[in-house]
């Protein structure tokens, strides 16, 4: 056991727990903006300013009744969360969220703050991405019941419909890095243009941003395109029949989901850890904030923005998005063919 | 040690398994799956001899047969599909004669 | 045994259990479920023999997009089961007849091919120097192979425009209700 490997132990444990508690941080957040959005007080009781109202929520669907119709699949009931769940944290595994740093001299190498850096990161993001759509999948056919696999069914056509753009707009960004590592394209936006813009691919791919996070929303099945849950038409979309732990499970995947797409975009178009007046090392400050500032958005956008139609949704899909993603693509890669970039 | 023959014998008996599934299955979904286990076996002696040899084209190979074996399932199954309609059944012995 | 070794043969068992499993299972639910674990372990035989990117585009192509295919074809159809009383009764891997004939030639090849393999000798661990990149794999592609490449998208098109006109419901009544001819 060298320093570094146990470091590096140490580091997957803390993004494993950071994430959890992202989720629980999220859900404050996200409940006390609705509230001031739409002028109430939201959570306040428990703890200060209701921060404990998450863990509260956490321990009470642990004490409830974990239910299942008895014309379920019981395996396959019982596998979907945890395929969502197991998703949900894989991706986060190749997104790196801070310079290399020694912790001020306390190792000999430096240390990558990312799980594991792969070459192939960006397609690694997108594979793992395509694999969540099987836990909605499943949770609504095995559930047996008429919500849980119309929004089983909606959501998936959702997810893979959107995969298309979302993988060309990853495709135009890679044109640009020249790379399919994540820490290669964050480096890649290090610096600053005529002194004061800041070199981040977002003044490059302002298309492709308003593509990636469009398509973002819709993978994670946030709203204005939340259709597989869908209140008002289909009780609770795939997830109807959950109750208990599972339920949290899809709930986690969810938020975490958030989470990855926001730090994706912070590495892929806000130049990641790189920002003015800190220090290298304390480079992740900056990955937060702008992680935060997506997520805020996020948040922002579901208590603002109705409900698209379902029929709406594929159509912009397919007949907007997509069509403007590929054109993205092409004058991307005539850009770096032309300026050499 | 993992020598190349240990991956040509795993592919071996994936593609046989496939092979099986093909002769003893009476159902048309489990048989394009087969064929599917057939195809990632090959898949994997292309990848295997590329390593073997320091060379790219059997990653490059294996390019193609992917894109292949997505065109047969979406034909394959556009063909599952319209036979269902029309029998109700997914056993090919229900689809031997020669009109309907 | 190395940390190789043992992942070889872990991946190995989850490949060929699965395989097996994919072909004995009534339900096709779970044979396609199965099926993708047996993606999965291929995947991770690829980046054992250094091939990162085959082993993602095996899970983005087969497990992302092929498979859910299969799930949908299998959701959508809604017939779990093989037909007849007779399939109900006895286990498919063990039926009599041209079946079991027909598992007894699969199990002939693959002792067949394991006679060939076994006889050629040992073939030594992998040399150095494994084409790990992404962009060597690019620059063949769009170069040495770049008609073949081309030819692939004829080929999809193909498949695409196939798939829509044999799956469409063309039925008769509803032409007419249309208004059509």
């Amino acid at each position: 056991m060298t320093p570094l490997l146990i470091a590096q132990l140490v580091l997957t444990l803390f993004v494993f727990i950071a994430l959890l508690h992202s989720a629980a941080a999220m859900v404050w957040v996200e409940r006390r903006l609705a509230a001031l959005l739409q002028q109430r007080l939201g959570p306040i009781r428990v703890g200060w300013q209701g921060l404990l109202q998450p863990f509260a929520d956490v321990i009470k669907l642990m004490f409830k009744e974990e239910l299942r119709p008895r014309a379920a699949d019981p395996l396959l009931f019982a596998l979907a969360p945890i395929i969502s769940a197991t998703a949900a944290f894989a991706a986060f595994a190749v997104v790196p969220f801070g310079a290399s740093t020694t912790f001020f001299g306390l190792l000999d190498q430096p240390l990558k703050l990312q799980v594991s850096d792969v070459n192939v990161a960006v397609l690694v993001i997108f594979a793992i991405a395509s694999m969540g759509v099987y836990g909605i999948v499943l949770a609504g056919w095995s559930s047996n019941s008429k919500y849980s696999l119309l929004g089983g069914l909606r959501s998936s056509a959702q997810m893979i419909s959107y995969e298309l753009s979302y993988g060309m707009a990853l495709a135009s960004v890679l044109l640009i890095g020249n790379s399919l590592s994540l820490t290669d394209l964050v480096n890649g936006q290090s610096g600053v243009w005529l002194g004061f813009i800041p070199r981040w691919y977002l003044f490059l791919q302002p298309l492709g941003f308003f593509i990636f996070m469009t398509a973002g929303i819709a993978e994670t099945n946030r709203a204005p395109f939340d259709f597989p849950e869908a209140e008002q038409e289909l009780v609770a979309g795939y997830h109807t029949e959950y109750s208990s732990m599972s339920f949290a499970m899809f709930f986690l995947a969810e938020y975490i989901n958030m989470v990855t797409v926001s730090a994706v975009a912070t590495d892929l178009y806000l130049g990641g850890w790189h920002g003015p007046f800190l220090p290298v090392s304390l480079g992740w400050v900056w990955f937060l904030i702008k992680v935060g500032a997506i997520l805020f958005f996020y948040v922002w956008m579901r208590w603002t923005l109705p409900r698209y139609r379902y029929d709406q949704l594929m159509a912009f899909g397919w007949k907007i998005l997509l069509p403007l993603s590929v054109i993205n693509l092409l004058v991307t890669a005539a850009g770096v063919l032309y300026f050499g970039l | 040690m993992v020598t190349l023959n240990h991956y040509l014998i795993l592919s071996a008996i994936l593609f046989a398994i496939g092979t099986a599934g093909v002769f003893v299955r009476r159902n048309l979904i489990t048989i394009l799956l087969s064929i599917e286990i057939m195809l990632n076996a090959v898949n994997l002696t292309f990848v295997a001899f590329g390593r073997a040899l320091g060379s790219a084209d059997g990653q490059i190979i294996v390019f193609f047969v992917m894109t292949v074996a997505a065109a047969e399932a979406a034909v394959g199954l556009a063909i599952v599909i319209s036979l269902f309609r029309h029998k109700e059944s997914l056993n090919p012995d229900s689809f031997a004669s020669l009109k309907w | 045994m190395g940390s190789e070794g043992i992942a070889f043969y872990l991946f190995a068992a989850i490949a060929i259990g699965a395989s097996l499993l994919v072909i004995a299972q009534r339900n096709p639910i779970y044979s396609v479920l199965l099926l993708i674990a047996s993606f999965g372990a291929l995947s991770g035989l690829y980046v054992l023999l250094d091939a990162p990117f085959v082993a993602v585009i095996q899970i983005i192509v087969y497990a992302g997009a092929i498979m859910v295919l299969f799930l949908f074809v299998v959701m959508l159809l809604n017939a779990p089961h093989e037909d007849t009383e007779f399939d109900e009764r006895v286990h498919p891997l063990l039926r009599p007849g041209p079946m079991r004939f027909g598992a007894f030639l699969a199990l002939v090849l693959a002792g067949e091919l394991f006679w060939a393999l076994t006889r050629g000798g040992d073939t030594g661990a992998f040399p150095g120097g494994a084409v790990t990149s992404v962009a060597v794999i690019g620059r063949s592609l769009f170069t040495d192979y770049a008609f073949p490449f081309e030819v692939t998208s004829v080929l999809i098109l193909v498949a695409m425009v196939g798939a829509v006109v044999l799956a469409r419901r063309d039925d008769p009544r509803e032409r007419r209700d249309r208004g059509g001819a």
